[in-house]
């Protein structure tokens, strides 16, 4: 089913604080668009992503960066967007699970995910198959052990990741 | 007859890929932190820093004072908000001392984490940074950590109460007084043995969210949370506030997890829901993983000590179980149940006369609430039966996989009647353990470790096992009575077939990562003869389902599923009544088929569903009397629980130098009964395993002695990470169910009760020849290390 989103017409009280809070501009291109915004210096890439462009899609499951449920790709590369603040992105390109289908057509690591079972709640997916896109971009062709190797930075609690490993071996195969 | 016999062509049975899976993996899908609600205020929560301590003071000035804060509370100033404390669903006892628990604690905190204020601002971030502007003064006491000691009442929690004992439930069954302490006299062999089963953090990857939105006008309220149990939510929180329950609705969005973690009533959802009220604006709380740690229930946390009699053959012949549970400093929804559930299961899958004698004592101390974690009080039974199994075996210097041989329930004795006056529906434990006894090569790695386990060799070869029963199907509401239990069993399902004959399928679970939503599809299918991509399933939302009892236990297939064909059943039966009608027959004369109807030997005179359904909807051509429309509400109360079963192995190597394990094998074969989506029931089974290894092998909410929790991070607590965890081979038999239509046990728990002991047997398989007789959980190197050593010293 789908969770129809909440519609409120409630204007919070305060907003109208005055405070002053120092903020600074960046500009990032994410999923294709570039993105000028005003953030305070300690946002992190990831609340910059949920909060201010409102790509819900990158989750949050640790304060540590253990749990890799934030990964994203930056400049090619997969990061996990807490441990980057949104000014040290100022300039880059950033690509969010929401940037990887297209035209409708899922990833083909999204595709070996969905095919091989290596999703259940969904909670740490999203960073999953970046993490996953990011390891194969590293190393096409990796071993079983290989691709435990390279997601240790992600956890996931539901798979026992024996059906991500398969996802991941069948996406390097397509 | 299950409903898969005699049936080609059917969906039952087949490898469906999930139709939550698109959503999920493109960001699509929402979780309740992902719910925009403009004008929201952010609650935060300032939490005991001390396990143990009065409240002298609390000053709030500076935190209100802070930018972006609109209000602060203490738990004193929120106290005229609750119409009663926090619930206790299952008071085990007519006299269990049940302390009362309240949102915020308001002269007293019991755990590291108990809530102390509430900072209400309009950012997370502004909420966050005043927590550090709050002055509380607190008279610290003395902590309370071990369960044991605590029994003494050196240092009481809860003055009131005048103990820190919430209970004791004991389960007696003897054929004839004294027969269980003669059984022990009389043994040719018996083990006596003590297992502690250590606190674990569920560790849901989503931490959980909520957010209350009050309606603009006539004071309904609306709960978005990240539980596994919106119903059930819904009548709690209108009975802790005093809200009439239908003004409250509850809506569990896309949920990241649960592992039981998410089955209870939190203190969290009553203050937003309290705050949203009194502040006519929505209230929404995120747990940061930290706070999780210490304000989401924990798992397990029990004492076992196991005794086994047994003649000289090796049957067993009486149990003793003792068990002592640490509820932490409440009890939450279960906390006092979860020991009890696994109070059936000390004789696992054995063939006992009657003389079993459990007495658990549920205990308070300054620690995180205790509750319900996959397999909640099964896993824990499990581990301690299947444990003190391989010490008899060592005892008798007998193989194990022998000594289980020679006790199992035979396939014969199905349905067989317990000790306890359960009935088991059906297994064929011999059949399950000699499948995975040919997956592991049983044979072949008893002869390698004859080989390779010579005296001196850095590393040894084990070979564990465990057989387990998962009483499952929570389950039938009678029994729930005589245990106690606050509430009924059964599930509901509404099935709605629209004009165009599309289907609603309407289920009181509340899936949160089982695929609900595609087995439930497949049942409708199944039974309609309709395709499952025009059935669409709803769940979640106390609005669109306002019947249920939701998701815990493994019992969303063999309740809510069962449910389900019983709703699909009762609109096939009024379709007859139109299809009759519109042939110009008796209803008696029609046969139901691929989502036709057709008169027997008239296979021509026939009319499909879609036709029927338009019928029903114009109402121009009704039998007489009968209702326009095609739906169905149908109430399931199962007869009985179901008995899922199966035997894991564990083949593994020990390095003596390092205490490093090496998993070389896991084999899980499982007995779900009929499988509906087997994707999906393998997909179960790892996850489970893989819980279930890690508290073997990594996990424990470790504290110190002065109640601070110290693995309060995922870079402390030890979840596995891929790198971790072998890969897991499933097989399976299939025995049905003959309790229900759909011939079907649940599987949700399996792996995680089958691991542990699994696991941990294969760690002492390898290093008994060494003098190794028993590892503590979690068996990391230096433990494993240390009993190596502690071994050879003590030769």
């Amino acid at each position: 089913m789908r969770h129809d989103e909440p519609r409120h017409d409630i204007r919070a009280q305060g907003e109208s604080e005055s405070y002053i809070m120092v903020h600074i501009k960046v500009s990032i291109t994410v999923n294709g668009t570039q993105q000028e915004k005003d953030v305070e210096p300690r946002t992190l890439l990831v609340h910059f992503l949920r909060d201010q462009l409102q790509l819900t899609g990158t989750n949050i499951g640790c304060d540590t960066s253990s749990c890799g449920a934030c990964t994203i790709h930056l400049d090619g590369e997969a990061v996990k967007s807490c441990t980057v603040l949104a000014a040290q992105a100022d300039g880059g390109t950033v690509t969010t699970i929401e940037g990887l289908s297209k035209d409708g057509v899922m990833h083909p690591m999204q595709q070996a995910f969905m095919e091989n079972h290596g999703l259940q709640c969904g909670y740490c997916t999203p960073g999953m198959v970046m993490a996953s896109i990011g390891l194969l971009n590293e190393n096409p062709n990796p071993t079983e052990e290989e691709v435990r190797l390279g997601l240790e930075g992600n956890l996931c609690r539901c798979t026992g990741y024996h059906n991500i490993v398969k996802s991941v071996l069948a996406a390097a195969k397509k | 007859m299950t409903m898969t016999e005699n049936r080609q062509n059917s969906v039952i049975g087949t490898r469906q890929l999930r139709r939550e899976d698109p959503a999920l993996l493109t960001g699509e899908a929402k979780f309740t932190n992902d719910l925009n609600l403009p004008g929201a205020l952010h609650l935060s929560i300032l939490r005991s820093p001390h396990a143990h301590a009065k409240i002298v003071s609390i000053d709030t000035a500076a935190a209100k004072a802070s930018p972006g804060v609109v209000a602060v509370y203490t738990g004193a100033e929120l106290q005229s908000q609750w119409a009663g404390p926090m619930p206790c669903a299952w008071p085990v006892t007519p006299d269990m001392k049940n302390p009362p628990h309240f949102p915020l604690a308001a002269s007293k905190v019991c755990y590291v984490g108990d809530g102390v204020v509430a900072v209400l601002a309009t950012s997370e971030s502004a909420s966050r940074d005043a927590l550090d502007l709050i002055d509380v003064e607190y008279k610290v006491l003395k902590a309370v950590v071990d369960v044991e000691e605590a029994l003494s009442d050196a240092n009481i929690i809860h003055e009131d109460l005048g103990t820190n004992k919430s209970y004791t439930w004991n389960l007696k069954i003897e054929a004839t007084e004294g027969c269980v302490e003669d059984a022990f006299q009389k043994a040719a062999f018996k083990v006596s043995e003590r297992y502690v089963q250590q606190r674990l953090l569920p560790m849901a990857m989503e931490p959980r969210a909520v957010a209350a939105v009050p309606q603009p006008f006539g004071g309904d309220i609306t709960l978005y949370s990240s539980t596994q149990i919106p119903h059930i939510l819904k009548v709690m929180a209108a009975l802790t506030l005093g809200i009439p329950e239908h003004q409250v609705r509850v809506v569990a969005p896309s949920v990241g997890g649960g592992f039981g973690s998410k089955l209870d009533v939190y203190a969290e959802e009553l203050l937003c829901m309290a705050l949203a009220r009194k502040h006519s604006l929505p209230v929404r709380w995120v747990e940061e993983r930290s706070e999780n740690s210490m304000a989401t229930i924990h798992g397990r946390g029990q004492v076992q000590y196991v005794e086994l009699a047994a003649d000289k053959s090796g049957k067993l012949t009486a149990v003793r179980v003792r068990i002592k549970a640490d509820m932490g400093a409440y009890l939450q929804l279960v906390t006092p149940g979860v020991p009890i559930l696994g109070a059936f299961l000390y004789a696992g899958v054995y063939d006992i006369p009657l003389a079993y004698d459990f007495s658990c004592d549920g205990i308070f101390t300054t620690l995180t609430p205790t509750d319900a974690y996959r397999g909640a009080g099964r896993p824990e039974a499990t581990y301690a039966i299947e444990s003190a199994m391989d010490a008899l075996a060592r005892a008798m210097k007998i193989d194990p996989l022998e000594l289980r041989k020679r006790n199992f329930i035979q396939k014969e004795q199905f349905p067989y009647t317990a000790f306890s006056g359960l009935t088991y529906d059906s297994g064929d434990h011999l059949q399950a353990a000699e499948k995975a006894a040919g997956l592991a090569d049983y044979a072949g790695i008893r002869a390698q470790q004859a080989k390779q386990n010579v005296p001196g060799a850095k590393k040894r070869l084990g070979i564990g096992m465990s057989s387990y029963f998962e009483m499952c199907g929570l389950a039938p509401s009678r029994v729930l009575a005589s245990l106690n239990y606050g509430a009924g069993g059964w599930e509901a399902a509404t099935v709605r077939v629209l004009p165009t004959c599309k289907v609603q399928v309407v289920t009181g679970t509340s899936p949160h990562g089982q695929g609900h939503e595609t087995s439930w599809a497949m049942i409708a299918s199944e039974k309609l003869g309709i395709p499952q991509e025009d059935i669409d399933v709803l769940h979640s939302d106390t609005a669109i389902s306002p019947l249920g009892l939701d998701t815990y236990g493994s019992r969303s297939l063999p309740v809510g599923g069962v449910a389900i064909a019983g709703a699909c059943d009762k609109v096939i039966d009024k379709a007859r009544l139109i299809a009759a009608h519109q042939l110009e027959c008796s209803a008696d004369d029609l046969e139901f088929a691929g989502g036709v109807f057709s008169v027997k030997g008239s296979p021509d005179r026939a009319v499909p569903m879609a036709a029927i359904a338009f019928a029903a909807f114009t109402a121009h051509n009704l039998p007489d009397g009968l209702e326009p429309n095609l739906e169905a509400q149908y109430t399931y109360d199962p007869p009985n629980f179901s008995w899922p079963f199966g035997t894991h192995m564990c083949v593994l190597e020990v390095d003596t130098e390092t205490g490093q394990i090496e998993i070389l094998k896991y084999v899980a074969v499982d007995d779900c009964g009929v499988q509906i989506n087997p994707l999906i029931v393998e997909g179960q089974v790892h996850g489970g395993v893989i819980q279930g290894l890690a508290q073997a092998l990594f996990e424990e909410a470790v504290y110190d002695t002065d109640g601070n929790l110290k693995t309060t991070t995922l870079a402390e607590y030890l979840v596995p990470a891929a790198s971790d965890v072998p890969s897991i081979t499933t097989a399976h038999t299939v025995t049905p169910s003959p309790t229900n239509q759909l011939g079907v046990k649940g599987i949700g728990e399996a792996g995680t009760i089958g691991a542990a002991s699994t696991v941990i047997n294969a760690v002492v398989d390898a290093l008994s020849g060494i003098g190794v007789t028993s590892m503590p959980m979690p068996a990391s190197p230096q433990t494993v290390w240390r009993a190596i050593q502690s071994a050879a010293q003590a030769k």
